[in-house]
Protein backbone atom coordinates (compact mmCIF):
# COMPACT_ATOMS: atom_id res chain seq x y z
CA UNK A 1 0.00 0.00 0.00
CA UNK A 2 2.66 2.36 0.61
CA UNK A 3 4.33 1.58 -2.72
CA UNK A 4 5.17 4.24 -4.94
CA UNK A 5 4.89 3.48 -8.89
CA UNK A 6 6.46 5.16 -11.23
CA UNK A 7 4.95 6.54 -14.53
CA UNK A 8 5.04 9.16 -17.26
CA UNK A 9 2.25 11.26 -17.89
CA UNK A 10 1.26 11.22 -21.63
CA UNK A 11 -1.70 13.35 -21.82
CA UNK A 12 -4.17 15.84 -19.82
CA UNK A 13 -7.65 15.49 -19.98
CA UNK A 14 -8.88 18.92 -21.25
CA UNK A 15 -12.01 19.65 -19.71
CA UNK A 16 -11.20 18.28 -16.54
CA UNK A 17 -7.45 19.90 -15.40
CA UNK A 18 -6.64 17.52 -12.68
CA UNK A 19 -7.07 14.44 -14.19
CA UNK A 20 -4.19 12.76 -16.37
CA UNK A 21 -3.10 9.75 -18.25
CA UNK A 22 -0.24 8.29 -17.14
CA UNK A 23 1.29 5.02 -18.41
CA UNK A 24 3.20 2.19 -16.46
CA UNK A 25 4.79 -0.41 -18.51
CA UNK A 26 2.69 -0.12 -21.03
CA UNK A 27 -0.44 0.10 -19.02
CA UNK A 28 -2.38 3.32 -19.37
CA UNK A 29 -4.60 4.85 -16.83
CA UNK A 30 -5.79 7.67 -15.09
CA UNK A 31 -4.56 9.24 -12.14
CA UNK A 32 -5.60 12.80 -10.08
CA UNK A 33 -2.67 15.09 -10.61
CA UNK A 34 -4.32 17.40 -8.12
CA UNK A 35 -1.62 17.38 -5.13
CA UNK A 36 1.11 18.73 -7.89
CA UNK A 37 -0.86 21.80 -7.87
CA UNK A 38 2.16 24.42 -7.21
CA UNK A 39 4.11 23.13 -9.87
CA UNK A 40 1.46 21.39 -12.26
CA UNK A 41 2.79 18.22 -14.59
CA UNK A 42 2.79 17.99 -18.32
CA UNK A 43 2.40 16.04 -20.60
CA UNK A 44 6.31 13.95 -21.06
CA UNK A 45 6.73 14.18 -17.08
CA UNK A 46 7.18 11.62 -14.90
CA UNK A 47 5.51 11.32 -11.52
CA UNK A 48 5.39 8.93 -8.58
CA UNK A 49 2.30 7.45 -7.99
CA UNK A 50 0.40 6.38 -4.85
CA UNK A 51 -3.20 5.12 -4.56
CA UNK A 52 -4.07 6.32 -7.77
CA UNK A 53 -2.80 9.97 -7.05
CA UNK A 54 0.57 11.90 -8.48
CA UNK A 55 2.38 12.20 -5.18
CA UNK A 56 5.67 13.95 -6.80
CA UNK A 57 7.70 14.80 -10.42
CA UNK A 58 10.94 12.53 -10.40
CA UNK A 59 13.44 12.33 -13.17
CA UNK A 60 13.27 9.72 -16.10
CA UNK A 61 15.99 7.53 -14.91
CA UNK A 62 14.53 7.64 -11.13
CA UNK A 63 11.43 6.88 -12.63
CA UNK A 64 13.64 3.61 -14.36
CA UNK A 65 15.50 2.83 -11.43
CA UNK A 66 11.80 3.17 -9.25
CA UNK A 67 10.74 0.17 -11.20
CA UNK A 68 13.26 -1.31 -10.94
CA UNK A 69 13.36 -1.60 -7.02
CA UNK A 70 9.75 -2.74 -7.33
CA UNK A 71 11.36 -5.66 -8.99
CA UNK A 72 13.96 -6.03 -6.92
CA UNK A 73 11.54 -6.07 -4.15
CA UNK A 74 8.94 -8.18 -6.02
CA UNK A 75 6.28 -5.80 -5.92
CA UNK A 76 6.70 -4.93 -9.97
CA UNK A 77 3.61 -7.50 -9.73
CA UNK A 78 1.53 -6.16 -7.77
CA UNK A 79 1.84 -2.53 -8.39
CA UNK A 80 0.56 -3.35 -11.69
CA UNK A 81 -2.02 -5.24 -10.22
CA UNK A 82 -2.53 -1.75 -8.45
CA UNK A 83 -2.75 0.18 -11.56
CA UNK A 84 -4.80 -1.86 -13.79
CA UNK A 85 -7.32 -1.11 -10.63
CA UNK A 86 -7.09 2.70 -11.21
CA UNK A 87 -9.80 1.34 -13.44
CA UNK A 88 -13.15 1.93 -12.25
CA UNK A 89 -13.25 5.53 -14.19
CA UNK A 90 -12.58 3.66 -17.23
CA UNK A 91 -15.95 2.36 -17.68
CA UNK A 92 -14.48 -1.49 -17.68
CA UNK A 93 -14.02 -0.52 -21.39
CA UNK A 94 -10.66 -1.36 -21.26
CA UNK A 95 -10.69 -4.40 -19.90
CA UNK A 96 -9.60 -3.68 -16.19
CA UNK A 97 -10.53 -5.66 -13.82
CA UNK A 98 -13.34 -4.82 -10.94
CA UNK A 99 -11.35 -4.65 -7.98
CA UNK A 100 -12.10 -8.25 -6.54
CA UNK A 101 -11.57 -9.56 -2.98
CA UNK A 102 -9.47 -12.23 -3.71
CA UNK B 1 24.59 -11.83 0.22
CA UNK B 2 21.41 -11.71 -1.75
CA UNK B 3 20.35 -10.54 -5.05
CA UNK B 4 23.66 -8.99 -5.02
CA UNK B 5 23.97 -9.36 -9.03
CA UNK B 6 20.60 -7.50 -9.38
CA UNK B 7 22.14 -4.19 -7.41
CA UNK B 8 22.43 -1.29 -9.15
CA UNK B 9 26.36 -0.93 -8.80
CA UNK B 10 27.51 -3.81 -6.52
CA UNK B 11 30.75 -2.23 -6.01
CA UNK B 12 29.62 0.76 -4.58
CA UNK B 13 27.71 -1.29 -2.10
CA UNK B 14 31.06 -2.79 -1.54
CA UNK B 15 32.36 0.56 -0.67
CA UNK B 16 29.27 1.60 1.54
CA UNK B 17 29.53 -1.29 3.62
CA UNK B 18 33.67 -0.98 4.11
CA UNK B 19 32.81 2.71 4.97
CA UNK B 20 30.62 1.07 7.82
CA UNK B 21 33.01 -0.71 8.96
CA UNK B 22 35.51 1.73 8.95
CA UNK B 23 33.07 4.30 11.16
CA UNK B 24 31.61 1.79 13.31
CA UNK B 25 33.28 1.32 16.83
CA UNK B 26 33.62 -2.09 17.45
CA UNK B 27 32.67 -1.89 21.14
CA UNK B 28 29.92 -0.06 20.51
CA UNK B 29 25.98 -1.82 20.02
CA UNK B 30 24.31 0.66 17.96
CA UNK B 31 20.66 0.87 17.62
CA UNK B 32 18.92 2.05 14.84
CA UNK B 33 15.36 2.52 14.02
CA UNK B 34 14.29 2.32 10.58
CA UNK B 35 10.42 4.15 10.79
CA UNK B 36 8.84 3.26 7.89
CA UNK B 37 7.24 -0.42 6.85
CA UNK B 38 8.60 -0.05 3.29
CA UNK B 39 12.29 0.18 4.74
CA UNK B 40 11.81 -3.20 7.10
CA UNK B 41 10.74 -4.72 4.16
CA UNK B 42 13.26 -3.67 1.99
CA UNK B 43 16.25 -4.68 4.77
CA UNK B 44 14.91 -8.19 5.01
CA UNK B 45 14.01 -8.86 0.95
CA UNK B 46 17.40 -7.73 0.29
CA UNK B 47 19.20 -9.08 3.39
CA UNK B 48 21.12 -6.16 4.89
CA UNK B 49 21.51 -8.21 7.94
CA UNK B 50 24.21 -10.10 6.23
CA UNK B 51 25.78 -6.67 4.74
CA UNK B 52 25.93 -4.84 8.22
CA UNK B 53 28.69 -5.54 11.50
CA UNK B 54 26.93 -7.85 13.89
CA UNK B 55 26.95 -4.34 16.46
CA UNK B 56 24.76 -2.57 14.02
CA UNK B 57 21.03 -3.42 15.35
CA UNK B 58 18.30 -2.22 13.03
CA UNK B 59 15.17 -1.73 14.93
CA UNK B 60 11.72 -2.15 13.11
CA UNK B 61 9.77 0.73 13.83
CA UNK B 62 6.00 1.74 13.80
CA UNK B 63 5.39 2.64 10.40
CA UNK B 64 3.06 0.18 8.85
CA UNK B 65 -0.33 1.47 8.66
CA UNK B 66 -2.02 -1.64 8.73
CA UNK B 67 0.25 -3.11 11.94
CA UNK B 68 -0.90 0.06 14.24
CA UNK B 69 -4.33 0.15 13.92
CA UNK B 70 -6.27 -1.65 17.17
CA UNK B 71 -8.47 -4.64 16.37
CA UNK B 72 -11.27 -2.15 17.61
CA UNK B 73 -11.41 -0.26 14.46
CA UNK B 74 -11.83 -2.88 12.22
CA UNK B 75 -14.81 -4.21 14.07
CA UNK B 76 -16.32 -0.98 14.36
CA UNK B 77 -15.79 -0.33 10.07
CA UNK B 78 -17.08 -3.47 9.74
CA UNK B 79 -20.13 -3.36 12.35
CA UNK B 80 -21.04 -0.17 10.06
CA UNK B 81 -20.32 -2.70 6.59
CA UNK B 82 -23.03 -4.68 8.15
CA UNK B 83 -26.00 -2.36 7.12
CA UNK B 84 -27.63 -3.90 3.79
CA UNK B 85 -27.10 -0.95 1.87
CA UNK B 86 -23.33 0.11 3.13
CA UNK B 87 -20.82 -1.17 0.30
CA UNK B 88 -17.39 -1.23 2.61
CA UNK B 89 -14.27 -0.46 0.74
CA UNK B 90 -10.57 -0.17 1.37
CA UNK B 91 -7.62 -1.59 0.16
CA UNK B 92 -6.42 -4.72 -0.89
CA UNK B 93 -4.03 -5.20 2.03
CA UNK B 94 -6.40 -4.76 4.62
CA UNK B 95 -8.52 -7.48 3.34
CA UNK B 96 -6.83 -10.34 5.10
CA UNK B 97 -6.12 -8.33 8.72
CA UNK B 98 -8.00 -9.91 11.50
CA UNK B 99 -10.67 -8.39 13.15
CA UNK B 100 -12.73 -10.21 16.34
CA UNK B 101 -15.01 -11.90 13.89
CA UNK B 102 -13.28 -12.14 10.99
CA UNK B 103 -11.58 -10.16 8.56
CA UNK B 104 -13.06 -7.99 5.79
CA UNK B 105 -12.87 -10.82 3.30
CA UNK B 106 -14.67 -13.34 6.06
CA UNK B 107 -16.90 -11.01 6.03
CA UNK B 108 -17.06 -10.48 2.45
CA UNK B 109 -17.43 -14.80 2.47
CA UNK B 110 -20.38 -14.20 4.68
CA UNK B 111 -22.38 -12.08 2.53
CA UNK B 112 -21.36 -8.20 3.73
CA UNK B 113 -20.63 -6.25 0.52
CA UNK B 114 -17.05 -5.71 0.91
CA UNK B 115 -14.94 -4.69 -2.57
CA UNK B 116 -10.71 -3.90 -2.75
CA UNK B 117 -10.32 -0.39 -4.29
CA UNK B 118 -7.27 0.77 -5.71
CA UNK B 119 -8.19 4.42 -4.92
CA UNK B 120 -9.77 6.19 -2.20
CA UNK B 121 -10.91 8.16 -6.07
CA UNK B 122 -12.46 4.43 -7.04
CA UNK B 123 -14.61 4.77 -3.93
CA UNK B 124 -15.67 7.75 -4.38
CA UNK B 125 -16.38 6.67 -8.49
CA UNK B 126 -18.41 3.55 -6.88
CA UNK B 127 -20.26 6.05 -4.97
CA UNK B 128 -21.36 8.05 -8.19
CA UNK B 129 -22.10 4.86 -10.22
CA UNK B 130 -24.13 3.26 -7.88
CA UNK B 131 -26.25 6.28 -6.46
CA UNK B 132 -29.13 3.89 -4.63
CA UNK B 133 -25.81 2.66 -2.53
CA UNK B 134 -24.15 4.00 0.34
CA UNK B 135 -20.04 3.91 -0.28
CA UNK B 136 -18.10 3.68 2.72
CA UNK B 137 -14.32 4.35 2.53
CA UNK B 138 -12.18 2.99 5.27
CA UNK B 139 -9.11 4.85 4.98
CA UNK B 140 -5.71 3.85 6.24
CA UNK B 141 -2.16 5.14 6.17
CA UNK B 142 0.28 8.04 7.24
CA UNK B 143 0.86 11.53 5.70
CA UNK B 144 1.58 9.50 2.32
CA UNK B 145 -1.96 8.59 2.24
CA UNK B 146 -3.91 11.06 3.80
CA UNK B 147 -3.57 13.39 1.30
CA UNK B 148 -5.18 11.12 -1.16
CA UNK B 149 -8.21 10.59 0.96
CA UNK B 150 -8.72 14.05 1.71
CA UNK B 151 -8.61 15.46 -2.10
CA UNK B 152 -11.44 13.01 -2.60
CA UNK B 153 -13.37 14.47 0.11
CA UNK B 154 -13.22 17.38 -1.37
CA UNK B 155 -14.06 16.42 -4.92
CA UNK B 156 -16.87 14.30 -2.99
CA UNK B 157 -18.04 17.10 -1.40
CA UNK B 158 -17.75 20.25 -4.23
CA UNK B 159 -20.09 17.55 -6.52
CA UNK B 160 -22.46 17.28 -3.94
CA UNK B 161 -21.79 13.09 -4.05
CA UNK B 162 -24.06 12.42 -0.41
CA UNK B 163 -23.78 8.86 -0.69
CA UNK B 164 -19.87 8.63 -0.39
CA UNK B 165 -18.33 8.67 3.38
CA UNK B 166 -14.83 8.20 4.75
CA UNK B 167 -14.31 6.14 7.91
CA UNK B 168 -11.30 7.89 8.86
CA UNK B 169 -7.54 6.12 10.63
CA UNK B 170 -5.69 8.16 9.11
CA UNK B 171 -2.13 8.39 11.34
CA UNK B 172 0.84 10.95 11.91
CA UNK B 173 4.30 9.83 12.41
CA UNK B 174 5.72 11.91 14.28
CA UNK B 175 3.74 11.42 17.00
CA UNK B 176 4.50 7.46 17.27
CA UNK B 177 7.95 8.23 17.41
CA UNK B 178 7.86 10.27 20.23
CA UNK B 179 6.06 7.84 22.37
CA UNK B 180 8.65 5.52 21.37
CA UNK B 181 10.99 7.45 22.40
CA UNK B 182 9.00 7.98 25.31
CA UNK B 183 8.84 4.59 25.99
CA UNK B 184 11.40 3.62 29.47
CA UNK B 185 12.25 -0.21 27.95
CA UNK B 186 13.53 1.58 24.42
CA UNK B 187 17.01 2.94 23.88
CA UNK B 188 18.00 4.11 20.44
CA UNK B 189 20.85 5.62 19.12
CA UNK B 190 19.49 6.97 15.44
CA UNK B 191 16.41 6.96 13.27
CA UNK B 192 16.20 6.25 9.34
CA UNK B 193 13.35 8.36 8.69
CA UNK B 194 10.52 7.31 6.43
CA UNK B 195 10.89 7.88 2.69
CA UNK B 196 7.70 8.44 1.23
CA UNK B 197 5.92 10.54 4.39
CA UNK B 198 8.58 12.75 4.20
CA UNK B 199 7.57 13.91 0.13
CA UNK B 200 4.80 15.38 1.83
CA UNK B 201 5.73 16.47 5.47
CA UNK B 202 9.29 17.48 4.65
CA UNK B 203 12.34 16.93 7.00
CA UNK B 204 11.45 19.75 9.05
CA UNK B 205 9.04 17.71 11.37
CA UNK B 206 12.14 15.72 12.88
CA UNK B 207 14.56 18.36 13.79
CA UNK B 208 12.80 18.18 17.35
CA UNK B 209 14.41 14.14 17.23
CA UNK B 210 17.82 16.08 16.74
CA UNK B 211 17.21 18.94 18.69
CA UNK B 212 16.23 17.84 22.10
CA UNK B 213 16.40 14.05 21.90
CA UNK B 214 19.94 14.51 20.36
CA UNK B 215 19.64 11.74 17.61
CA UNK B 216 20.40 11.74 14.67
CA UNK B 217 17.64 11.34 11.41
CA UNK B 218 18.67 10.26 7.87
CA UNK B 219 15.84 10.04 5.30
CA UNK B 220 16.29 7.34 3.42
CA UNK B 221 15.20 5.85 -0.04
CA UNK B 222 14.74 2.11 -0.47
CA UNK B 223 17.19 0.92 -3.03
CA UNK B 224 20.08 -1.19 -0.85
CA UNK B 225 22.38 1.38 -2.08
CA UNK B 226 20.61 4.06 -0.34
CA UNK B 227 19.71 2.10 3.14
CA UNK B 228 23.92 1.42 3.67
CA UNK B 229 24.38 5.03 2.96
CA UNK B 230 21.84 6.61 5.45
CA UNK B 231 23.53 4.20 8.08
CA UNK B 232 27.05 5.92 6.70
CA UNK B 233 25.27 9.05 7.34
CA UNK B 234 24.51 8.37 10.67
CA UNK B 235 27.40 6.52 11.77
CA UNK B 236 29.21 9.93 10.82
CA UNK B 237 27.10 12.40 12.79
CA UNK B 238 27.28 9.77 15.68
CA UNK B 239 31.17 9.99 15.33
CA UNK B 240 31.37 13.47 15.30
CA UNK B 241 28.91 13.84 18.21
CA UNK B 242 26.58 15.52 16.30
CA UNK B 243 22.55 15.27 15.71
CA UNK B 244 21.17 16.84 12.79
CA UNK B 245 18.47 15.70 10.29
CA UNK B 246 19.99 14.76 6.67
CA UNK B 247 17.92 13.81 3.45
CA UNK B 248 19.05 10.78 1.61
CA UNK B 249 16.50 10.42 -0.15
CA UNK B 250 16.79 13.92 -2.19
CA UNK B 251 16.03 12.59 -5.68
CA UNK B 252 12.36 12.52 -4.47
CA UNK B 253 11.77 14.12 -0.72
CA UNK B 254 11.98 18.03 -0.78
CA UNK B 255 12.72 19.69 2.43
CA UNK B 256 9.95 21.32 2.49
CA UNK B 257 7.71 18.79 1.65
CA UNK B 258 4.70 19.01 -0.54
CA UNK B 259 2.84 21.97 0.30
CA UNK B 260 0.07 21.49 -1.80
CA UNK B 261 -0.78 17.88 -0.16
CA UNK B 262 -0.39 19.77 3.25
CA UNK B 263 -2.81 22.73 2.09
CA UNK B 264 -5.10 20.13 0.85
CA UNK B 265 -4.74 17.73 4.40
CA UNK B 266 -5.18 21.30 6.63
CA UNK B 267 -8.60 21.65 4.48
CA UNK B 268 -10.05 18.75 5.71
CA UNK B 269 -8.71 16.87 8.23
CA UNK B 270 -8.11 18.06 12.07
CA UNK B 271 -6.07 16.27 14.45
CA UNK B 272 -8.48 13.99 17.10
CA UNK B 273 -7.63 15.09 21.11
CA UNK B 274 -5.98 11.43 20.80
CA UNK B 275 -6.18 8.00 19.18
CA UNK B 276 -5.41 4.43 20.08
CA UNK B 277 -2.43 2.62 18.16
CA UNK B 278 -2.05 -1.13 18.88
CA UNK B 279 0.48 -1.88 21.00
CA UNK B 280 1.47 1.75 22.49
CA UNK B 281 -1.96 3.05 23.75
CA UNK B 282 -3.78 6.48 23.27
CA UNK B 283 -1.40 8.14 21.72
CA UNK B 284 -2.15 12.12 21.98
CA UNK B 285 -2.54 14.38 19.08
CA UNK B 286 -1.74 11.46 16.53
CA UNK B 287 -4.67 10.90 14.33
CA UNK B 288 -6.66 12.43 11.97
CA UNK B 289 -10.92 13.55 11.63
CA UNK B 290 -12.68 15.08 9.80
CA UNK B 291 -13.52 18.93 10.09
CA UNK B 292 -17.10 19.90 10.63
CA UNK B 293 -17.13 21.13 7.69
CA UNK B 294 -16.81 17.71 6.05
CA UNK B 295 -19.07 16.36 8.66
CA UNK B 296 -21.99 15.03 6.47
CA UNK B 297 -19.09 12.76 4.80
CA UNK B 298 -17.78 11.52 7.87
CA UNK B 299 -18.96 7.70 8.64
CA UNK B 300 -18.56 8.08 12.77
CA UNK B 301 -20.80 11.04 12.45
CA UNK B 302 -23.14 9.55 10.15
CA UNK B 303 -23.50 5.81 11.56
CA UNK B 304 -23.84 4.24 15.30
CA UNK B 305 -20.27 3.70 15.78
CA UNK B 306 -20.13 0.80 19.07
CA UNK B 307 -16.37 1.81 19.71
CA UNK B 308 -15.29 -1.90 20.21
CA UNK B 309 -12.05 -1.68 22.49
CA UNK B 310 -10.76 -5.24 22.46
CA UNK B 311 -7.27 -6.69 23.51
CA UNK B 312 -5.10 -8.76 21.21
CA UNK B 313 -5.03 -12.66 22.09
CA UNK B 314 -2.86 -12.81 25.51
CA UNK B 315 0.00 -14.60 23.85
CA UNK B 316 0.49 -12.22 20.51
CA UNK B 317 3.05 -9.34 21.44
CA UNK B 318 2.17 -7.53 18.17
CA UNK B 319 3.11 -4.25 20.57
CA UNK B 320 6.51 -5.28 21.93
CA UNK B 321 7.29 -5.90 18.16
CA UNK B 322 5.77 -2.64 17.23
CA UNK B 323 7.48 -1.00 19.69
CA UNK B 324 10.75 -2.81 18.92
CA UNK B 325 10.87 -4.19 22.50
CA UNK B 326 11.12 -7.82 20.86
CA UNK B 327 12.08 -9.27 17.50
CA UNK B 328 9.28 -10.74 15.42
CA UNK B 329 10.61 -14.70 16.64
CA UNK B 330 10.80 -13.72 19.90
CA UNK B 331 6.50 -13.58 20.08
CA UNK B 332 5.40 -17.11 20.92
CA UNK B 333 3.15 -16.97 18.40
CA UNK B 334 5.33 -16.52 15.41
CA UNK B 335 5.33 -19.50 13.30
CA UNK B 336 3.24 -21.48 14.84
CA UNK B 337 0.26 -20.32 15.64
CA UNK B 338 0.85 -17.12 13.73
CA UNK B 339 1.95 -17.53 9.82
CA UNK B 340 1.53 -15.44 6.60
CA UNK B 341 -1.33 -18.25 5.66
CA UNK B 342 -3.13 -17.76 9.04
CA UNK B 343 -2.18 -14.51 10.24
CA UNK B 344 -3.09 -13.89 14.51
CA UNK B 345 -1.88 -10.03 14.29
CA UNK B 346 -1.83 -7.75 11.57
CA UNK B 347 2.12 -7.35 11.64
CA UNK B 348 1.48 -10.93 9.95
CA UNK B 349 -0.52 -9.71 7.25
CA UNK B 350 1.15 -6.98 5.57
CA UNK B 351 4.15 -7.42 3.60
CA UNK B 352 5.28 -4.20 5.76
CA UNK B 353 4.92 -5.52 8.37
CA UNK B 354 8.18 -6.76 10.41
CA UNK B 355 6.46 -10.44 11.15
CA UNK B 356 5.64 -10.83 7.44
CA UNK B 357 8.74 -9.92 6.41
CA UNK B 358 10.84 -11.56 8.86
CA UNK B 359 8.90 -15.02 8.72
CA UNK B 360 8.68 -14.88 4.64
CA UNK B 361 12.61 -13.78 4.24
CA UNK B 362 14.70 -15.15 7.41
CA UNK B 363 12.35 -17.97 8.82
CA UNK B 364 11.72 -19.47 5.23
CA UNK B 365 15.65 -19.57 4.53
CA UNK B 366 16.16 -21.20 7.92
CA UNK B 367 13.67 -23.79 7.34
CA UNK B 368 15.12 -24.32 3.75
CA UNK B 369 18.45 -24.74 5.16
CA UNK B 370 17.09 -26.92 8.13
CA UNK B 371 15.44 -29.13 5.71
CA UNK B 372 18.60 -29.58 3.23
CA UNK B 373 21.20 -29.91 6.43
CA UNK B 374 17.97 -33.10 7.46
CA UNK B 375 18.17 -34.38 4.12
CA UNK B 376 21.91 -34.27 3.90
CA UNK B 377 22.25 -36.16 7.35
S1 LIG C 1 3.92 -13.32 15.34
FE1 LIG C 1 1.77 -12.77 15.05
S2 LIG C 1 0.95 -12.48 17.08
FE2 LIG C 1 3.20 -12.47 17.28
S3 LIG C 1 3.76 -10.31 17.15
FE3 LIG C 1 3.85 -11.11 15.08
S4 LIG C 1 1.80 -10.68 14.20
FE4 LIG C 1 1.64 -10.44 16.43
Amino acid sequence: MCLAIPGKIVSLVPDQEHIGTVEVAGVRRKVDLGLLQEEPPKAGDWVLIHVGFAMSKISEQDALEQMHLLQMLGESDLAMQEVRGYGLEEDGDSGPPAAKAN
Amino acid sequence: MRFVDEFRDPELIAKASDEIRRLSDPNRHYRFMEVCGGHTHAIYRFGLKDILPSNIELIHGPGCPVCVLPMGRIDDGLAVAKDANVVFTAFGDMMRVPGTHGSPLEHKARGVDVRIVYSPADALQLARRNPDKQIMFFAIGFETTAPSTALTLMRAKAEGVKNFSVFCNHVTIVPGIRAILDSPDMRLDAFIGPGHVSTVIGCRPYEWIARTENKPVVTSGFEPLDLLQSIVMLLRQLKAGEAKVENQYKRVVPWEGNRAALKVLAEVFQLRPYFEWRGLGFISQSALKLRDEYAEWDAERRYPIPGTRVTDPKAAQCGEVLKGVLKPAQCKLFGNKCTPEHPIGALMVSSEGSCAAYYNYEHRKAAAMASSAGSAA
